[in-house]
């Protein structure tokens, strides 16, 4: 009987954990639907920006966009990863794991690039990474990297203070 | 306090134009001849290839996952359409100081061991790539055979799967050139790594 109650407790936490592995990460199919739920105009400062895992510069500067979520309480980052479908359990899940990502992770699974680079911003040619800065009507977008945290911060408040 | 925000709306769009605005190649501009050194040790430009009806410049390096998924493509690519007169030439344009990935050696392992059959071409300095206006690896330039830039953009329309392209964006450029007409689309967007160039301390 308790051998049997062990073993529901067992499944229970691994399908609790399994399904909040699953959890982080949103995918989204098609660009549109992403927009409609992501690129928000409202107060919130959005620093949304776009990675991979396989993009060495993109994860030099991730650590640079958790401080600047976990400092600065008026941004919100969502880090949106253009990784393949296929790779969601494979690399994606065990980075976000293994980095510890406190910023919201989702996964744009659009590969019709060419239907959707533009719409994020006529000026960007496709390189990652990339980031744009959303608050209201308010837009800003960069096909850069960022060196370290400060060049980072002070690119987002001079946006903010815009 | 009206002039301070346009003071301030002019150096932030002054900072952000210096770093985003694109002053490479649009269609219809004449690209620049280069002389540049592949994996065989020899000097390759555009101006040797008497008869040439065009040529496809690639930008693309050795680990990129994106510009590894196309390699096979580029190699195809660069078959078919040699015997038609459009003579493929790739340029890596990575710094290997910054991208150490992408050395001579390397460069000439990777043509190798995937049976390259065009050449693949250093940016020795990084002084073409600005020119063109690349920005990632892969990135197409197709040109007429006056270097008029006739496309620009991506090969086709799926980097993760040759077999499920539903445009071969590149390859009817090609057709339209054939033809006397101007390709559509004439330029498209793909996602790429961004090319590596060493910080200035």
């Amino acid at each position: 009987m308790i051998k049997k109650a062990v073993h529901y407790l067992f499944v229970l936490l691994f399908v609790t954990f399994s399904v909040q592995a699953q959890e982080k990460v949103t995918v989204y199919d098609t660009y549109d639907d992403f927009a409609k739920n992501i690129l928000i105009e409202d107060e919130n400062i959005y620093v949304i920006n776009f990675w991979a895992t396989w993009c060495a510069p993109c994860i030099k500067e991730l650590p640079y966009f958790e401080k600047l979520n976990a400092e600065n309480k008026n941004v919100k980052v969502i880090l949106v990863s253009l990784d393949s479908k296929k790779d969601l359990d494979k690399k994606l899940i065990p980075f976000i794991e293994k980095r510890k990502l406190k910023s919201k992770v989702l996964l744009l699974a659009d590969k019709d690039y060419n239907s959707w680079l533009s719409k994020v911003d006529a000026d960007w040619s496709g390189a990652i990474p990339a980031t744009l800065l959303l608050n209201g009507k308010k837009k800003q977008f960069a096909e850069r990297d960022f060196e370290n945290f400060d060049e980072l911060n002070q690119y987002v408040n001079s946006f903010i203070n815009l | 306090m009206k002039v301070v925000t346009l003071l301030m709306m002019f150096f932030s769009s002054f900072l952000v134009g210096e770093k985003t605005v694109s002053t490479g190649y649009q269609p219809g501009d004449k690209a620049t001849d280069f002389k540049l050194k592949s994996v065989d040790g020899k000097q390759y430009s555009m101006a040797n290839y008497k008869d040439a009806k065009g040529f496809i410049v690639v930008f693309t390096c050795n680990t990129c996952p994106f510009a590894v998924k196309y390699e096979d493509r580029i190699n195809a690519l660069a078959k078919k359409y040699k015997e038609k007169g459009y003579y493929l030439l790739a340029i890596n344009p990575n710094d290997p100081a910054a991208q150490p990935d992408d050395t001579f050696e390397l460069m000439q392992k990777k043509a190798k061991e995937k049976g390259f059959s065009f050449p693949y071409l250093v940016d020795e300095g990084q002084k073409i790539y600005p020119q063109y206006g690349a920005t990632k690896t892969p990135h197409v330039f197709l040109l007429d055979k006056n270097l008029i830039v006739k496309y620009i953009g991506a090969i086709d329309d799926n980097t993760d799967d040759a077999s499920a392209v539903k445009e071969k964006y590149l390859e009817n450029a090609i057709a339209a050139l054939e033809k006397g007409t101007e390709p559509s689309p004439v330029v498209t967007k793909a996602i790429g790594c961004s090319i590596k160039v060493k910080k200035k301390a």
